[in-house]
């Protein structure tokens, strides 16, 4: 029978099938960071129970760590006091570790495919929702809680139901100037934030492929914001010349067998999903969120909706609230929304693709005026090196931006970069949520070069006019 | 873990869909490394009227009155009235360890996101799904009865109402198990420790790379 990827990459990683239906999977990598990790060492240390397979395990500090100063001890004593336990805990279960000042260090989403230690046909679990990023490569990756996370280092397995299978298509390509985000961003537009729940989503299609793996990894890091754990995206020569030579990938007759095994990883012809959704890509315009769900999202070119059109009492009155908390008014332009703050980075854009496309943007140009701080923070050590040495952090000091250390930075603000009240930002990363990025903050997604073109004009604009004047 | 069998409870409704884990908990709080003393700081944004930080006298802030968890007659809140998605965003276990911190420990929605779902289990909170229609229904009874409460009795998968009314609910057999023993997974899953030895052989062999 033709098999989708999802139920390919389910069957070969079943351990058993329980009474009930449930299965035992098996988890090939468990990416740790600092924040969801530590009760769950200390739950293994109370059991008395041992890692089932250490080498599995990556681990990197990244949501806390600053993005100035490395050389001093983290400021905050509470956020030291967590990036400190996750070293202890390193060293004492002798853990694959890269600690902050190590220049392979950076958000657990980026490193784990820049190291090649996640790759196509693993099963790839992190106490961290946006662990569907790896789907990207042809892996079943999802997000996991904290009691899970102990489950899978005491077991090396997690005890799951299989969800079903969606695939959306985006036929064709898309235009100059649209990006991955802007289609994961319409994606979730049309399914809606809880659209994907209970679904892996396979995403497929010219548009799709099109993409360089960095983009195929934005479009998966947000399946989550369309409700669905997992997304993933086949495999083809891309993925496979991607993880050539990385430094955790297989080498020499191994690498010839995985090569082999990972063309496999594709929805075989006819096989069926329970949910089709298709997309047209030359549709898909730049998008800005206007509200605080990531399914708020209309194209840069709209106005901001209005609840009275919503057709619906309850969504109305979510719309309203959202509108509220963010200071808009039905009706307004969206290019007319100026922004105070700009931040360029997350695990959803911080890959030196993302920087490049900010950086043709900002090149030449200067930071308006009214924007109190526009931050680059690049994914990893490894990419902040790559970009120097493309000279792109000149680009952005000479437009006047800040160039950062790595790590999650405001798109979560547990370290020092922040959105104070009301402050507007327009962000890469991947949650608009109410306060995500500081008390009271408001964000608004947006593409890496849509976040320059909002730097540097001082308000939302349709890049591909920025970038048409040029050509 | 605890376990869950029957409750008889205050419910409080919280009427907004797409309630995420980082309005449940916000991040400042997450930098805890313990698993409790989260209640204060359940909904911190909504129901407290300052900024809150770590290691704050959390019982000397200012409330705000407006949040549902604050007027008196919710005052012991053991059941929470959801709507759509609820749970969404991060995939932080710390967002139940709040609710459970708190005292609530049965939440009622239409539906909610899948991380969410999995973390109240192992946690002995017990999230429950009832049909759009039935949840509006305990909207307008909730509001309009204060002291309103709610019978939950995971063994007979059922939920009554003050009037006598029973709702029935599903529950997934595994889970229930668990729950109504407060049995640990890991445990559990161990008893199978053979059963993945052999797996893990069998997938050297065919998938030598992954072991390497
Ligand atoms: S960059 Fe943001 S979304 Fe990504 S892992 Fe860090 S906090 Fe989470």
């Amino acid at each position: 029978m033709a098999k989708t990827l999802y139920d390919k990459l389910w069957e070969q990683h079943v351990v058993r099938v329980n009474d009930d239906g449930t299965a035992l999977l098996y988890i090939d990598r468990h990416l740790v960071h600092e924040v969801t990790s530590p009760q769950a060492f200390e739950g293994l240390r109370l059991a008395g129970r041992e890692l089932w397979r250490r080498e599995s395990i990556v681990a990197v500090p990244d949501h806390n760590v600053p993005t100035t100063d490395r050389d001093q001890a983290i400021a905050d004593p509470v956020s030291r006091l967590q990036v400190e336990t996750l070293n202890d805990n390193a060293s004492d279960f002798n853990l694959t570790f890269f600690k902050m000042n190590d220049v392979r260090q950076g958000i657990v989403h980026v490193i784990g495919p820049e190291q090649g230690a996640t790759l196509p046909g693993m099963t790839i679990v992190c106490g961290d929702s946006h662990t569907s990023t790896h789907g990207a490569m042809g892996a079943l990756a999802f997000g996991i809680g904290t009691s899970q996370v102990e489950h899978v280092m005491a077991t090396q397995t997690l005890v799951m139901q299989k969800s079903k299978n969606m695939r959306v298509t985006i036929e064709g390509s898309v235009g100059a100037g649209v990006t991955a985000k802007d289609i994961v961003l319409a994606i979730i537009g049309e399914i809606g934030t809880a659209g994907g729940t209970g679904y892996t989503i396979e995403f497929a299609g010219q548009g799709i492929r099109d993409l360089s793996m960095e983009g195929r990894m934005t479009v998966c890091n947000m399946a989550i914001e369309g409700g669905a754990r997992a997304g993933i995206i086949a495999v083809d020569e891309k993925t496979i010349d991607y993880f050539k030579g990385r430094p955790f990938a297989p080498k020499g007759e191994q690498w010839e067998r995985a090569v082999e095994a990972w063309r496999d990883l594709k929805s075989d012809e006819g096989a069926v999903f329970d949910r089709e959704i298709v997309i047209q890509g030359r549709g898909i315009a730049p998008q800005v969120t206007w509200g605080t769900s990531p399914e708020m999202v209309v194209p840069v070119s709209d106005r901001v909706p209005n609840p009275a059109e919503a057709g619906d009492e309850v969504k109305a009155s979510g719309m309203q609230k959202a509108l509220d908390y963010m200071g808009l008014t039905a009706g307004t332009p969206i290019e007319e929304i100026a922004v105070d703050k700009v931040f360029i980075g997350s695990c959803t854009n911080s890959r030196i693709e993302d920087l490049r496309a900010a950086a043709e943007v900002a090149k030449g140009r200067k930071v308006a005026g009214n924007i109190a701080l526009a931050m680059v923070v690049p994914g990893s050590g490894l990419v902040k090196k790559q970009a120097e040495e493309e000279g792109l952090d000149t680009v952005f000091l000479e437009a006047g931006f800040e160039w950062r250390e790595p790590g999650c930075s405001m798109c979560l603000a547990m370290n020092a970069d922040r959105l104070e009240p009301g402050e507007r930002c327009a962000s890469t990363s991947n949650r608009n949520f109410e306060s995500r990025q500081g008390l009271n903050g408001r964000t608004h997604l947006v593409s890496p070069a849509m976040a320059a073109a909002a730097a540097v004009t001082g308000h939302f604009t349709d890049v591909r006019q920025l970038t048409a004047q040029e050509a | 873990m605890q376990a869950f069998t029957q409750l008889s409870g205050i419910v409080a409704p919280l009427d907004r869909p797409n309630v995420d884990t980082d309005a449940i908990i916000p991040k400042q709080y997450l930098k805890s490394i313990k698993r409790t003393g989260f209640g204060p700081n359940l909904f911190d944004d909504w129901r407290y009227l300052d900024a809150g930080e770590p290691g704050q006298d959390h019982s000397q802030r200012a409330l705000n009155p407006e949040f549902v968890l604050n007027q008196s007659r919710y005052q012991d809140t053991q059941i929470l009235l959801g709507r759509d998605n609820f749970g969404c965003g991060s995939s932080r276990e710390h967002a139940v360890w709040a609710f459970m911190d708190y005292g609530i420990r049965v939440i009622i929605a239409p539906s909610f996101a899948d991380i969410f779902f999995n973390n109240s289990f192992n946690n002995g909170l017990l999230p429950i799904v009832l049909d759009e229609a039935t949840v509006d229904g305990l909207f307008d009874e909730v509001e309009a009865q204060p002291g309103y409460q709610l019978t939950v009795d995971l063994e007979a998968k059922c939920i009554t109402t003050p009037s006598g009314r029973e709702i029935a609910f599903d529950v997934d057999e595994y889970r229930r198990y668990r729950l109504l023993n407060g049995l640990d997974d890991i445990g559990l899953t161990l008893q199978h420790a053979d059963a993945i030895k052999a797996y893990e052989a069998q997938r050297q062999k065919t998938a030598p790379w992954l072991f390497s």
